[in-house]
């Protein structure tokens, strides 16, 4: 545990250089993963693949990378919300497109 | 509200505060929340006025059908510039940026904002995004004349500069964005003891919802606004249909944004009703929580709302029902406030000044903005009068006759606080008079031409429409008039004006315990909440006492 967070007795979040490569190699084959699939017809499934490995991503991103995971209830819970909105969002456009 | 306030009288205001830096750079270079309030107030002013002029010319343009002024390319950088400054330059950011960074946190009892560096960076990205802006009118290629809403495919293949005026918008909304994210921290942070959520002052709890979108939807139109840019330089594909692009995904993600920001626009000047009318009714304020609930419900049916613009553009049958219904849900918090303000009104001891004047018009100019946005809500209606002056009309109803009365009744609310003077305000009840007959001769005749078919952004029109489009020149005369008057009248006061107490209209929430203009650090010491923002309770008695 650092100093720092020790000062401000917030839980350790540590990460070892191991982990990091591990996601970022898995971050990458996600990456590959959605190229792939674009080449491939899923039909109305494509998007619904596509915005999945993106939402995979962005959680490892966001909890690994950004630490999020080791951060006050609070701030997950802002995360949380901006993350309600935006499925919101993408679902009512879908309410245009998934209709046509 | 507060017991134990201690006026912090001793203290130098903060105009006199002794800081390590002189002259200019002890503005551009503050953390204090005030200097930033009030440079934010000088530039936008700077930008508004700049916008009405370019709106005042557009008006004289259109005396006559065949146009009256200018070429028909520079009546579109017009409409496109006008747009564009009043939308992102002076709308968005004045009621928050100006009144919000100057008084969130002496309302709330703090000493100043969360991150007070972070807000003087959102300043200075304001300015780089607003002298962006300015440039692109000036650089070889010429102004932008797509219209603030930057449309593809026309966006991506006019050769205006269309770039600058995207990052333009870009900057400024990671200004607004860092700017929402203050605000939140600092409501949620810095909240003054004893004052719990229900006891914020309901102009907070605007902010507080404000910030909310500008955090939440703001990053959609910047993203949005990247990709043109990537699509123009790079021709990838994403909205261009001859590219395989889809210029409705463009619009879809343009109002994500654009429509949210309507209520970013309007929710901190229904915040500042909030606050006047309580102090000129002598009432406490009526059907507090359901106020504060509305304005969060606001925010979040105000977000879901944005394809309303787009019923004519092709959508699914599934999805204009929605979006319709959506848009029909949005007014019941919008009438929540409305039937509450007037509630407060009721039986009050109403003093007829200066502020509670503007928010007079304020209430009758935005509920006619509200009823003609059901017009356009409706699907029937919409298809009739959509991309007429009817939109146009309705709109300035909410924006200019909503947001800029409500921004005009918190400057002359706030304004003996903010500089310790007080202007004359017989000629700041002739410019609300001027304004408001002004602006509703201007129009009115938008709402009746829009419905009588005459298209928006119309260089041309046809001779019969020619007498309301005269009818609403006038009124810009009249409007700009009184709008004269009252800038007039308050920079003179800067100099000339009596000088005020801490707190010259009897207001009861924790701005009105300091100095007028208060020291450095707000209060010499944080204030204890004890009661309630709005409470009136002694004028009431003595008013029942009487009858």
């Amino acid at each position: 545990m650092t100093e720092h967070a020790h000062q401000h007795g917030e839980k350790a979040h540590v990460v070892g250089y191991g982990q990091y490569i591990l996601i970022w190699a898995g971050l990458m084959g996600l990456t590959g993963t959605t190229v792939a699939l674009a080449g491939i017809e899923l039909g109305r499934w494509v998007i619904i693949t596509a915005l999945t490995i993106a939402s995979v991503k962005g959680f490892l991103v966001l909890n690994i990378f950004m630490h999020l995971r080791s951060e006050d209830r609070t701030f997950r819970l802002f995360v949380l919300v901006a993350g309600v909105v935006l499925l919101i969002f993408i679902c009512l456009t879908f309410f245009d497109y998934a209709f046509r | 509200m507060a017991t134990s306030v201690v006026l912090a009288g001793a203290e130098p205001d903060f105009y006199h505060t002794v800081t390590k830096r002189k002259g200019i750079l002890s503005w551009i270079l503050t953390t204090d929340h005030k200097r930033i309030g009030i440079l934010y107030l000088g530039t936008i002013l700077v930008f508004f006025h700049a916008a009405v002029v370019l709106g005042f010319l557009m008006r004289l343009e259109m005396l006559k059908p065949e146009g009256a002024l200018v070429e028909p390319q520079t009546y579109n950088t017009f409409f496109t510039l006008h747009g564009i400054i009043m939308i992102f330059l002076f709308v968005i950011p004045i009621v928050p940026a100006v009144f919000g960074n100057f008084f969130l946190p002496l309302m709330i009892g703090a000493k100043d904002v969360f991150f007070p560096r972070l807000n003087l960076f959102s300043w200075w990205l304001f300015i780089a995004g607003g002298i962006l802006a300015l440039t692109s009118v000036f650089l070889p290629g010429g102004a932008a004349d797509t219209g603030w809403t930057f449309y593809v495919p026309y966006s991506i293949r006019t050769t205006t500069n269309v770039i600058p005026a995207l990052l333009a918008a870009f900057i400024l909304g990671f200004s607004s964005i860092l700017t929402g994210l203050n605000f939140i921290t600092t409501i949620h942070r810095m909240r003054a003891p004893g004052m719990t959520w229900f006891k914020m002052p309901l102009f907070v709890w605007a902010s507080y919802a404000t910030s909310w979108i500008q955090v939440l939807a703001t990053p959609i139109i910047g993203i949005t606004l990247l990709l043109v840019i990537i699509e123009r330089l790079f021709g990838v594909g994403i909205f261009d249909p001859t590219l395989g692009g889809d210029p409705v995904l463009f619009q879809h993600m343009f109002w994500m944004y654009s429509h949210p920001a309507v209520y970013i626009i309007i929710l901190p000047a229904m915040g500042v009703v909030s606050e006047i009318i309580p102090v000129f009714a002598r009432r406490t304020i009526f059907g507090y929580n359901f106020i504060a609930y509305s304005s969060l419900a606001i925010a979040f049916f105000g977000s879901l709302v944005w394809a309303h613009h787009m019923f004519t553009v092709g959508m699914s049958d599934t999805g204009m029902f929605v979006f319709s219904l959506l848009t029909f849900l949005v007014s019941i918090p919008s009438a929540i406030k409305i039937f509450n303000w007037v509630a407060t009104l009721y039986k009050g001891s109403i003093d007829l000044d200066v502020p509670l004047l503007f928010v007079l018009s304020f209430i009758v100019q935005f509920s006619i903005g509200g009823f003609t946005g059901l017009m356009l809500g409706a699907l029937s209606v919409n298809i009739h009068v959509t991309d007429t002056y009817f939109v146009v009309g309705h709109f300035h109803y909410v924006m200019f006759g909503g947001t800029g009365f409500g921004f005009f009744a918190a400057l002359h609310y706030w304004y003996p606080k903010m500089f310790g003077r007080m202007y004359n305000k017989g000629a700041a009840k002739i410019a609300w008079l001027l304004s408001t007959i002004g602006f509703n001769i201007l129009y009115i005749p938008f709402l009746i031409l829009g419905y009588a078919g005459m298209p928006r952004r119309y260089y041309h029109y046809l001779p019969q429409f020619q007498t309301l489009h005269v009818v609403a020149t006038v009124g810009s005369w009249i409007l700009v008039l009184g709008l004269g008057i009252m800038f007039v009248n308050l920079f003179l006061a800067l100099r000339n004006g009596a000088k005020t107490s801490a707190n010259p209209w009897g207001g009861e929430t924790l701005e009105w315990t300091t100095p007028s203009p208060p020291p450095l650090e707000n209060f010499d010491e944080i204030p204890v909440v004890t009661k309630g923002p709005y409470d009136y309770s002694k004028y009431e008695k003595a008013a029942q006492e009487v009858a």
